[in-house]
């Protein structure tokens, strides 16, 4: 390994200031794992159709929603603490596929008909990063 | 630059300057690092080494940043043409991590060399490339909050290939001299 070998050192020793670049480095991944990452429980669901909101609706119920998009109906399901798509009229059901959302700031997007399922914990972790 | 040469044998001769010639060579190192990194799978897409970026380091830090940014900017353009990118979006993100990239090259060559080498460079440089990269994902490509989870990852790679990327070119600009 490169950093063991003292007495034949084949590639140059990072200086002071690589180290402080890199220790800062170090810290900043950290935390945005910390802030980004954070696995809090969901306890709404969000709705887009768009870019606008039709709907927030509480995660502790068994309920079935549809919505219409532009190619048709997309069906929405939620089931005590989780929501998937359950049935679209896209062609490649990239939505459906994806399944069942638990956590905060787990989304699924239906990009050919323009709805999006976002779940929102007490608060949403990276709103500062992205206004 | 900006002079076209022909494959067939013309009697127009352009005049090309020991520049264009330095440029044109490290180019084509860039361009050949560039397509063999795109041979090999990656984990996610945008995830990668980035080694043709050893070449723009080097290039910043033995000759000058023209000649780096001429490089880099001619590497994406060729390779994207060689691989059959070119304006789709994954040129768009090669250009937009590089022009990003570039910028803060330009700051970052100011930093004191006697207490900050390649490595710092490097690894400032492949932050920079991510931030590019995922403005445009996140403007453009994926107009979703959601994006954010994928920066952790980003960031991670970034600075582990920036770190790599910045040992070689020390250990290179070392050698040279």
């Amino acid at each position: 390994m490169w950093w063991k070998r003292t007495s034949d050192s084949r590639y140059p020793k990072p200086l002071a200031g690589d180290w402080f670049v890199i220790v800062t480095s170090c810290l900043m991944v950290l935390m945005l794992l910390n802030s980004l990452w954070s696995h809090q429980p969901a306890n709404r669901l969000e709705v887009r159709q768009g870019d606008q909101i039709v709907g927030v609706y509480d995660l502790n119920q068994v309920r079935s929603l549809s919505f219409r998009g532009p190619l048709g109906i997309s069906e929405v399901v939620i089931q005590q603490g989780k929501a998937r798509f359950k049935h679209s009229p896209c062609s490649n059901q990239y939505c459906v596929h994806q399944g069942w959302l638990s956590k905060a700031g787990q989304l699924s997007i239906c990009l050919p008909n323009h709805i999006s399922l976002e779940l929102l914990g007490a608060q949403k972790p990276y709103d500062s990063l992205n206004y | 630059m900006g002079h076209k040469s022909r494959m067939t044998r013309s009697t127009i001769s352009i005049k090309t300057t020991q520049e264009d010639h330095r440029i044109a060579k490290l180019t084509a190192l860039a361009i050949g690092l560039h397509v063999l990194e795109a041979i090999f799978p990656s984990p996610l897409p945008g995830v990668k080494p980035g080694i043709a970026n050893i070449v723009t380091l080097f290039v910043l830090l033995e000759f000058d940043f023209a000649t780096a940014a001429w490089v880099s900017l001619l590497r994406v353009f060729a390779s994207s043409l060689l691989l059959g990118h070119f304006l789709s979006p994954t040129f768009v993100l090669s250009l937009s991590g590089t022009i990003a990239s570039l910028m803060v090259l330009w700051l970052a060559q100011y930093l004191p060399k006697k207490h900050f080498s390649a490595i710092s460079i490097s690894v400032l440089a492949a932050f920079g490339h991510i931030a590019g990269q995922l403005s445009v994902v996140r403007l453009w490509l994926i107009p979703q909050a959601g994006v954010a989870y994928l920066i952790p990852i980003f960031a991670l790679a970034a600075l582990f290939f920036g770190c790599m990327n910045g040992l070689i070119v020390a250990r290179l600009l070392r050698d040279q001299q």
